[in-house]
Formats: C-alpha cells, sequence, structure tokens
C-alpha cells in the first residue's frame, strides 16, 4: 500500500537523457553568449577596413535552408514514430542536404570575403569577432551533420529501431539549438552589426 | 531461460597482482572508485602545489632572499594558484559529489558512469600536460617553461610578444582539457540527482549535501564556458593573429579580466558550496538534531548560486571603471553577504541546544565557522570601493582569499574526509593523530594568514619575489614562513593518518557517527551494487526513522 504510493513519483522522473541534453544545451549557450558578448562590444572599434558594412551581405538563402532543416528534422522525428522508414529516411536526407547546403554557401561567403574582400581572421577586429563567431557555429553545424549522417547510414544499414526514438529526439533538440543560435547569430552579425 | 551462476567479483582489492588493480581502475566505470580516484590525484596535487607554496614562503621568509630566481617565483606562484583551483579544488568537487550522491539518493551509479570514467581521465590529463610545461613549454622555440603569468592570466602578459614560447599554451590546453572533464561531470551528477532519486527521495527530502552538489554544478555548466571562450580566444590571438585582447588593434586587455572573473567569480563559489554541503551533513550527525531551516538552507544556496554570477568585477575595481559599475558590483558583493550570513546562523542554530559531540569532523566544523566569518568580513570590506583601492593586489587580498579558500574551503573538506573515510575505506582515521593535524593546522593557519592580513595593511604587494630590509614587513613575513612549516607538518600527519588507518585504523561498521542520511545504511566500504534493496524514503532523515520506528521524522514533516 504505502509502496505503491511512494514509487509514483519515481515513474514520473524526466529520462536522464533529455536532461543531460538539456543541460548540455545551457552551457552552450554560455559559451555562445560569451563570444557574441565580445562580437558585441567590438562593433564598430576596428582601426582599419574593411568594415561589417562594406562586406557584409545578408545571407538569406542560407538561412532559409538551415532554418526550414529544423522543420524537416521534426517531420522527420514524426516519420520515424509512425514506423513510416522510407518517409523518414527522405526527410531525413532532406534535413541533412539542407544542412550541407548552408555549410557551402558559409564557405562560399567565406571565399569571398577572403579573396576578394581582403577580410581575414588577422586583418582587424571585426575579422577576429566575425570568424570566431561565425566559425564556432559552422563547427556546431559540422558536428551537427556528422550526427545526420551517422543516423541516415544506421537507418539504411537497417539497425535503427523504435528503440531509439529518443535518441533522434535528442539530435534533434541538439539541431534546434544550432538553429537558435543562428537567428542570434544573424541578427547581432548581418542585421544589428552591419 | 536457465539461470545462471554469476561469478561475484574478488571481494577484498589485495587478492588481486598490482597489475590486475592498475588494469581495474583503468577500466572502473564504478562511481565510488572514480570518486576515490578524484579525491587521491586531487590530493596528490594538493601536495605537489602545497610544496611550491612552501618554496614560495621560505624565498619571502627574509628580505632579499635569493633562494629563488624571480622568473621561477612567477613559475611557482602561477602553478600553485592554478593547480590549487583547477587540479585540487575542482577534483575534489566531483570526487566528493561522485561519491556521495549516489549512496545518499539510494540508487546504484551515476546516470552515464562511461562519461563519468571519461571526466576523470580528462582531469588527470590535463592536470599532467600542466605539470608536462616544465619539460615541453620551451619547444622549438627555445623560450619558456612552466607557466609564468598568474593564475588569471591577465592580458597583455600572455600575447605573443610577452609571452614567448608554449608556456601559456601550457596553461590553456590543459586548463581546456580539465574544462571538459568537469563540465561533463557536471552534466553527469545534475543527470543523477533529477532522474534517478530513489522511491520517495522528492526534491525537499533530498540530503543538504546532494541539494547543494546540485546547485555547485549548475554553476559549473553556467561559469566554465566563460574561462573556456576566453582561452579559445588566446588561442586564437596567439595562432590565428588575432586582436581581441590586442590593444594596438583595438583590442582589450580589459575585456579579458571580465570573461575570466565572469568565470573566476562564481568559481569562487563553485569551491565553497561543496564546504557548505559538507558542514550542512556533518554539524546535525554531531550536534545530534535535524539541520535547523532545511528549506531556508536550500532557498539561501540558490540565492548564493544566482547573485554570484553578477559580482564578478567587484576583481575590477581599480581598473577605472565608471561609478555606476563599480556601485553595482559593489551592492551585489554586499547582497551575497546575506544568504551567506543565513547559512552561518542556520549552522549555529543547529548546534544550539544540542548534545554536540566533538569528533573530529566536528572540530573542522567549527574552526570553519570562525574562520569562514572572517573571511566573510574581510570579503565585505574589500567590496568597499574606497577600501579595495587602498589595498588591492596587497597581501590584505592574498589573506582574504586563502581565508576563504585554505580557513573554510580546505577545512571543510577535511571535515569531509574524517566523516566519510570509514564509510569509503571501512576503518576509522586514527583520532591521536586526527588531532594533531587539527590543532597544527589551525595554529599554522592563523599564524600564516592572520599576519598577512597585516602585511597587507602595511602595503606589501602581492606577487613581488622579494623586498628590502626597512619597510617593516620582515618580522611579518617571517613569522607568516613559520606558520606555512606548522602546516606542512599537519599535512604531513593527515597523509602519513591515511595511509596508515586504511590498513590499522579501527574497524567502522556499517554506521560510525551513528548519523541518518542513506549512505551509512550500507556496509563500508559500500558494495558495487550500493544497495541489496531499493531503499524507500519517507523523510529527510531515513535513518533515524529505521532506527526510531517508534518516532519517525515523516510523521513531522507531513504535517508541516
Amino acid at each position: 500500500m504505502i509502496t505503491e504510493a511512494l514509487l509514483q513519483p519515481e515513474s514520473r522522473l524526466p529520462s536522464s537523457r533529455k536532461v543531460a541534453v538539456a543541460c548540455l544545451v545551457l552551457t552552450e549557450t554560455c559559451l555562445f553568449s560569451i563570444f557574441v558578448a565580445a562580437y558585441v562590444f567590438y562593433v564598430g572599434k576596428s582601426l582599419t577596413g574593411p568594415t561589417p558594412h562594406e562586406v557584409l551581405e545578408l545571407p538569406v538563402l542560407s538561412t532559409i535552408c538551415l532554418l526550414s532543416s529544423s522543420v524537416t528534422i521534426v517531420l522527420a522525428e514524426g516519420a520515424f514514430k509512425k514506423e513510416r522508414k522510407r518517409l523518414f529516411q527522405l526527410l531525413w536526407l532532406l534535413t541533412l542536404v539542407l544542412a550541407a547546403v548552408f555549410l557551402m554557401m558559409t564557405a562560399v561567403e567565406w571565399r569571398r570575403l577572403i579573396y576578394e574582400k581582403g577580410l581575414t581572421i588577422s586583418t582587424n577586429l571585426f575579422g577576429t569577432t566575425f570568424y570566431s563567431l561565425v566559425g564556432l557555429h559552422a563547427s556546431h553545424v559540422i558536428v551537427g551533420l556528422c550526427l545526420l549522417l551517422l543516423v541516415l547510414i544506421f537507418s539504411l544499414t537497417g539497425s535503427l529501431v523504435q528503440m531509439h526514438r529518443e535518441r533522434i529526439q535528442m539530435i534533434s533538440w541538439y539541431w534546434h539549438f544550432v538553429d537558435a543560435v543562428w537567428v542570434v547569430v544573424f541578427t547581432v552579425v548581418y542585421v544589428i552589426g552591419r | 531461460m536457465a539461470i545462471r551462476e554469476i561469478a561475484l567479483p574478488a571481494n577484498r582489492a589485495t587478492d588481486l597482482s598490482f597489475v590486475d588493480r592498475l588494469h581495474s581502475l583503468v577500466v572502473t566505470v564504478d562511481h565510488k572508485k572514480l570518486g576515490l580516484m578524484y579525491i587521491a590525484t586531487a590530493l596528490g596535487f594538493l601536495v605537489v602545489a602545497g610544496l611550491l607554496a612552501v618554496a614560495i614562503r621560505l624565498q619571502l621568509a627574509i628580505p632579499v632572499n635569493t633562494l629563488l630566481e624571480p622568473d621561477v617565483f612567477n613559475r611557482f606562484f602561477t602553478m600553485h594558484g592554478t593547480s590549487m583551483v583547477f587540479l585540487v579544488g575542482m577534483p575534489i568537487i566531483a570526487g566528493l559529489g561522485n561519491y556521495l550522491v549516489p549512496l545518499m539518493i539510494g540508487t546504484r551509479d551515476m546516470a552515464f558512469p562511461r562519461l563519468n570514467a571519461f571526466g576523470y581521465w580528462m582531469f588527470l590529463f590535463g592536470g599532467l600536460l600542466l605539470y608536462f610545461s616544465y619539460l615541453g613549454a620551451p619547444g622549438l622555440a627555445g623560450h619558456g617553461s612552466a607557466p609564468d603569468v598568474g593564475w588569471f592570466a591577465y592580458a597583455p602578459l600572455t600575447g605573443r610578444a610577452f609571452s614567448r614560447g608554449n608556456s601559456t599554451d601550457y596553461w590553456i590546453l590543459s586548463l581546456l582539457l580539465t574544462s571538459v572533464g568537469s563540465t561533463v561531470s557536471a552534466i553527469n551528477i545534475i543527470v543523477t540527482t533529477i532522474t534517478l532519486r530513489c522511491p520517495g527521495m522528492k526534491l525537499m527530502r533530498m540530503p543538504l549535501l546532494v541539494w547543494l552538489m546540485l546547485v555547485t554544478n549548475f554553476m559549473i555548466l553556467l561559469a566554465l564556458p566563460g574561462l573556456s571562450g576566453a582561452q579559445i580566444m588566446l588561442l586564437i590571438d596567439r595562432y590565428l593573429g588575432g586582436h581581441f585582447f590586442d590593444t594596438q588593434a583595438g583590442g582589450s586587455a580589459v575585456i579579458w579580466q571580465h570573461f575570466f572573473w565572469i568565470f573566476g567569480h562564481p568559481e569562487v563559489y563553485i569551491l565553497m558550496i561543496p564546504a557548505f554541503a559538507s558542514l550542512s551533513e556533518i554539524i546535525p550527525v554531531f550536534s545530534r538534531k535535524p539541520i535547523f531551516g532545511y528549506p531556508i538552507m536550500v532557498g539561501a544556496t540558490t540565492m548564493i548560486g544566482l547573485i554570484s554570477v553578477s559580482v564578478w568585477a567587484h576583481h575590477m575595481f581599480s581598473v577605472g571603471m565608471t561609478s555606476v559599475g563599480n556601485t553595482f558590483f559593489a551592492i551585489s558583493t554586499f547582497l551575497v553577504a546575506i544568504p551567506t550570513g543565513i547559512k552561518i546562523f542556520n549552522w549555529l542554530g543547529t548546534m544550539y541546544g544540542g548534545r554536540i559531540r566533538f569528533e573530529l569532523p566536528m572540530l573542522f566544523c567549527i574552526a570553519f565557522l570562525f574562520q569562514f566569518l572572517i573571511a566573510g568580513l574581510t570579503g565585505v570590506m574589500l567590496a568597499v570601493v574606497p577600501f579595495n583601492w587602498q589595498l588591492t593586489d596587497s597581501y590584505f587580498v592574498v589573506a582574504h582569499f586563502h581565508y576563504t579558500l585554505v580557513g573554510a574551503f580546505l577545512f571543510g573538506m577535511f571535515a569531509a574526509f574524517y566523516y566519510w573515510y570509514p564509510k569509503a575505506v571501512g576503518r576509522l582515521l586514527d583520532r591521536r593523530l586526527g588531532l594533531w593535524h587539527f590543532w597544527l593546522f589551525v595554529i599554522g593557519f592563523h599564524v600564516t594568514f592572520d599576519t598577512m592580513h597585516f602585511s597587507g595593511l602595511l602595503g606589501m604587494p602581492r606577487r613581488i619575489f622579494t623586498y628590502d630590509a626597512g619597510r617593516g614587513w620582515e618580522t611579518l613575513n617571517f613569522v607568516t614562513t613559520v606558520g606555512a612549516v606548522f602546516q606542512a607538518v599537519a599535512v604531513l600527519l593527515f597523509a602519513i593518518n591515511v595511509v596508515r588507518s586504511a590498513r590499522k585504523g579501527k574497524l567502522a561498521g556499517n554506521d560510525p557517527w551513528d548519523a541518518w542520511t542513506l549512505e551509512w545504511t550500507t556496509s563500508s566500504p559500500p558494495p558495487v551494487y550500493n544497495f541489496e534493496d531499493v531503499p524507500i524514503v519517507r523523510s529527510r532523515r531515513p535513518l533515524w526513522d529505521l532506527k526510531h520506528p517508534e518516532d519517525p521524522d515523516w510523521k513531522y514533516e507531513e504535517s508541516e
């Protein structure tokens, strides 16, 4: 009688994985905050050009790609839950392609900045803070891309089963976090900072 | 399915050969083993960093001493500070949390045992990397040795121009490694606390140690990225030609200070809260009373956690902030004294009217109360901006933070060692040697750090490798050094006690202190699986309920 009543609260305890990823997101948020703070602090403090206004262009297309990948991953999650394997694989692949396109467009942007505009990480304060902040975000996208790729491979080889639903969900959480960070980076670097 | 017999591992580690024992340590994912490995490694670094401190004190014992060269002196105080914070303080917290949290909340292991082992090895190799700098730092450049930029490594000293060779890189990389270790261990302890509590262990029934560990580990998650981020920026400056802290290109040396102390000040509380946690478990048991004001203690700790992330710039009053900035950080620093004061009153309230048993853990707790009070008062003095301008970077500041970190943190940890050693080893630490340790350490502590306040008030700056005679500092410095020798002898006695009592100490039994939390229900040392049956908890003192079925706590707690 007593044990029954006492056991109940335990069964309501949250899943370890979810709490862990939430904690990871918390500490990563703090890391990004430091870099965003440095960027904001140094806006307009460069002693030499080029300035953000001169060289930066709004990365509209890549932003659309990254943000819509958040939608496709949610849809993929839903398909996985309903055990529609082909649809899941298609949506997952779409997420992966959108992420890859984002990274590629970042690469193109950096190439343009470096070769045409002459802005490197050591040119001025803008270069230093810009490449650090955007690079830190891009490195998180790369990590996410690896995770997405692994899941796709596991799914194609048939080793991904319903038991792994929560793991898929955690990757999705991480991916949403990376997207949310991009919204901040986009606003700070390309809208306000320009 | 047939039931197979499971071969039980050998009970006593002494049956195994040395290689087998080493192997079992390397591959272990057991929270108790890892906890003890954390603590043992931390004590190893404590001895090394302590010897550095003794060398520093010997150099300062007499004016114009030539024992240490100036550059060697710089390396010694940098390595001393860095080691004490990152290689002693942080792993002791991780070790204590690892060992005690699962036992206290009645579970078998941490939420992520392999991640736990990963955290330990990151910490160990980070620590070894820091000391490897003595050999590796000159590298191809042929310059430098161990890091010599102070534990907070202010810019522009860390720039390429002023720190040639690789010494600063060793400082950055080793601390980045230990930070990764600390972060995963913090996540692990938080997740374990939130998701693996035994039936009936509601949040407000958790032992205070678990509560305080939860808060401190959340603070690690909030604060450490400040340091890691700044260190990554410093690496970018040093290797990719960045300008974050390069004043000649418009960068700011002050922002390094901000970033460092955004981490650095919460770090002080990250270290202190586990000491508070130990006190909150030990004082009730040796006063034979439940803790006074449990919910207030939880609230006060959370307040400390919250306020302490907004006080960082009180380390920077002399840097030339605006008067608004100075006022804000002075006020927030005063504020943090309030929940801290509440805690002291709660501990006193627990002792008041109790039947106090002056066992060794309790003695260290009582010394803690006196010393922490003084440390807090000098802290409030230093938060007064004009006073701070007068005494910043003097030995008064050194005295203040050693009062917190030695007089409070280390005393709290010693109390914890004497209290939980019998649980971990199965034997009690020897009382006679322990008393010698206690009194020598108390005397040594006060002789060293009380006098430092006065040399600071007389204007002696920190980090100087020597001083001229005739400034009125000679006697004070000599006395300070004598105290350091007392402390060294006391720690030596403690080390002897730890080693000897493991073989010859009095057998402890499950519950040598007649305590009330779950770790004392299982054997000493606890079996790999911790508890034979999953414990069921109905109050904050489950073991009291078990011992006193006629007068259980839950009757009162439920009516609260």
